[in-house]
């Protein structure tokens, strides 16, 4: 082997794999899964900063306001969706672009595979890493603004619900944006409009649990609208995706 | 074109009169040619003639306005799928991720063709002379290792039309000529290369060239 390995580079040999299984899409949609989880999870800033700006607004506020319950606590729901929802969208900005500085999207593009389901893995799993421990962070802040017990669940779920929507609809914005450089405002403006049923709802459900109601009917129109994202923005992503990279 | 390989099987990859145009200056017209299976195309022109275009053409990344692309004889349009599995394009920027190591890119290109063969990964990184570095991250790397982490794709590829962007960007002499005889390998073994290089190659069997730049 040492013999051979000091001449390795006078010819690269074909290699023959000796398990070639016939490629499927949801093999492929698992490789994507792995591969993006792994990559996220090296980038431990990118998965820090959301949670910190969401934590700092949310401590902030009550010194900026007032520290007493009877003014925090009817507009804490407000105040924690809102956080979340800027949290979000500030996560999401760079999504694409480093895939697209080093030629990972146009290898995506070539790939042979639907791009859709593809590039909806890499967003699964950004919302795994980044939404998912906001949420789980969501209660701890809550307490802080003397959010009632009987709205932390309602709480946690509809952040839940709601940040895969904002994630799959922001991330539309995001790949649309991604050939132009820096472009935190445009994408801002681009997606804020549709992020806004999502707030009303969101917030609509935590009023609903503070004042003592059930807060299914928010909740189930939040799936809804998470699930109509999910089936939706995939397609969207993909030909944003391939707009950017014709740089056309 | 003179065609050396027998006419009665279809070309590989057909152009048929494709223009490109990019900011409102024309690139080719007229553009048309056969790749069969056996060849190596060599794109060749000055720097702004149009080769990464027609590259970037020919891989879908960018629209097609005019002309058009035939697949084994087929329209592009109605075999898209089969004619992007049994094509691998690397550009300029070879998709390599610098947080990962250059097993876990291999993976990836692998499982894009149904491959999950850690044994055979690890020795396409000892023939690019990448052994011992199978779980340093990239951004480890110098800039010809990475080169060599996405070209080792081409060991164990079963694609059969190769579509390469400066290929030997830097590489040393030992690992382009090792490339070089990998291209002839692939070539001879039924398959078709287009690459775009300075690099002389004429010594290379079924080299072929396809001037551009040359717009009237």
């Amino acid at each position: 082997m040492s013999q051979a390995s000091k001449e390795k580079s006078a010819a690269f040999c074909r290699l023959t794999p000796a398990i070639m299984n016939s490629p499927s899409l949801a093999g492929v949609f698992v490789a994507a899964v792995k591969r993006e989880w792994q990559l996220q999870v090296r980038r431990k800033g990118d998965l820090i900063n959301p949670l910190v700006f969401f934590a700092l607004v949310v401590v902030l506020f009550p010194l900026g306001v007032s520290p007493t319950a009877e003014i925090l606590a009817p507009v804490a729901p407000g105040v924690l969706w809102v956080a979340a929802l800027l949290a979000v969208l500030m996560s999401l900005d760079a999504l694409f672009r480093p895939d697209l500085q080093d030629g990972s999207l146009e290898q995506l593009l070539v790939c042979g595979y639907p791009v859709a389901p593809l590039s909806l893995a890499k967003v699964l799993v950004h919302w795994l890493l980044s939404c998912v421990p906001l949420v789980l962070l969501a209660p701890l802040l809550g307490i802080m603004l003397y959010l009632p017990w009987q709205a932390q669940g309602v709480l946690m779920l509809s952040l839940l619900l709601g940040s895969l929507a904002l994630s799959l609809v922001g991330a539309i914005g995001a790949a649309l944006t991604t050939g132009i450089g820096k472009s935190g405002v445009l994408m801002t403006l681009l997606v804020l409009p549709f992020y806004m049923p999502v707030l009303i709802f969101g917030t609509g459900a935590m009023q609903a649990a503070v004042s003592g109601h059930s807060a299914l009917a928010y909740l189930a129109l939040l799936a809804a609208l998470a699930l109509v994202a999910l089936a939706l923005s995939p397609w969207a992503i993909a030909a944003a995706l391939r707009i950017a990279v014709s740089g056309e | 074109m003179i065609k050396t390989s027998a006419k009665s099987t279809p070309a590989l990859l057909t152009a048929r009169k494709l223009s490109c145009e990019r900011d409102e200056r024309l690139l080719f017209n007229n553009l048309s040619f056969d790749l069969y299976s056996g060849e190596l195309l060599q794109l060749e022109g000055p720097n702004g003639a149009g080769k990464t275009s027609l590259l970037r053409l020919l891989a879908g990344l960018l629209p097609l306005h005019q002309g058009e692309l035939l697949w084994r004889g087929e329209k592009i349009g109605s075999c898209r799928e089969d004619f992007y599995q049994s094509m691998l394009f690397i550009g300029h920027l070879a998709g390599i991720k610098t947080e990962l190591t250059p097993l876990e890119n291999l993976h990836w290109f692998a499982a894009l063709e149904g491959i999950n063969d850690e044994a055979l990964l690890e020795q396409a990184l000892w023939q690019v002379g990448l052994a011992g570095y199978e779980d340093h991250p990239c951004y480890q790397l110098s800039a010809g290792q990475k080169r060599r982490v996405a070209l080792a794709r081409l060991t164990f590829t079963q694609r059969s039309v190769w579509l390469l962007d400066e290929p030997f960007t830097a590489l040393d002499k030992s690992a382009v000529a090792a490339i070089e005889s990998l291209l002839v390998k692939h070539s001879q073994a039924d398959g078709a290369v287009i690459l775009t290089s300075h690099h002389a190659l004429e010594a290379l069997p079924g080299l072929k060239k396809l001037p551009l730049g040359e717009v009237s």
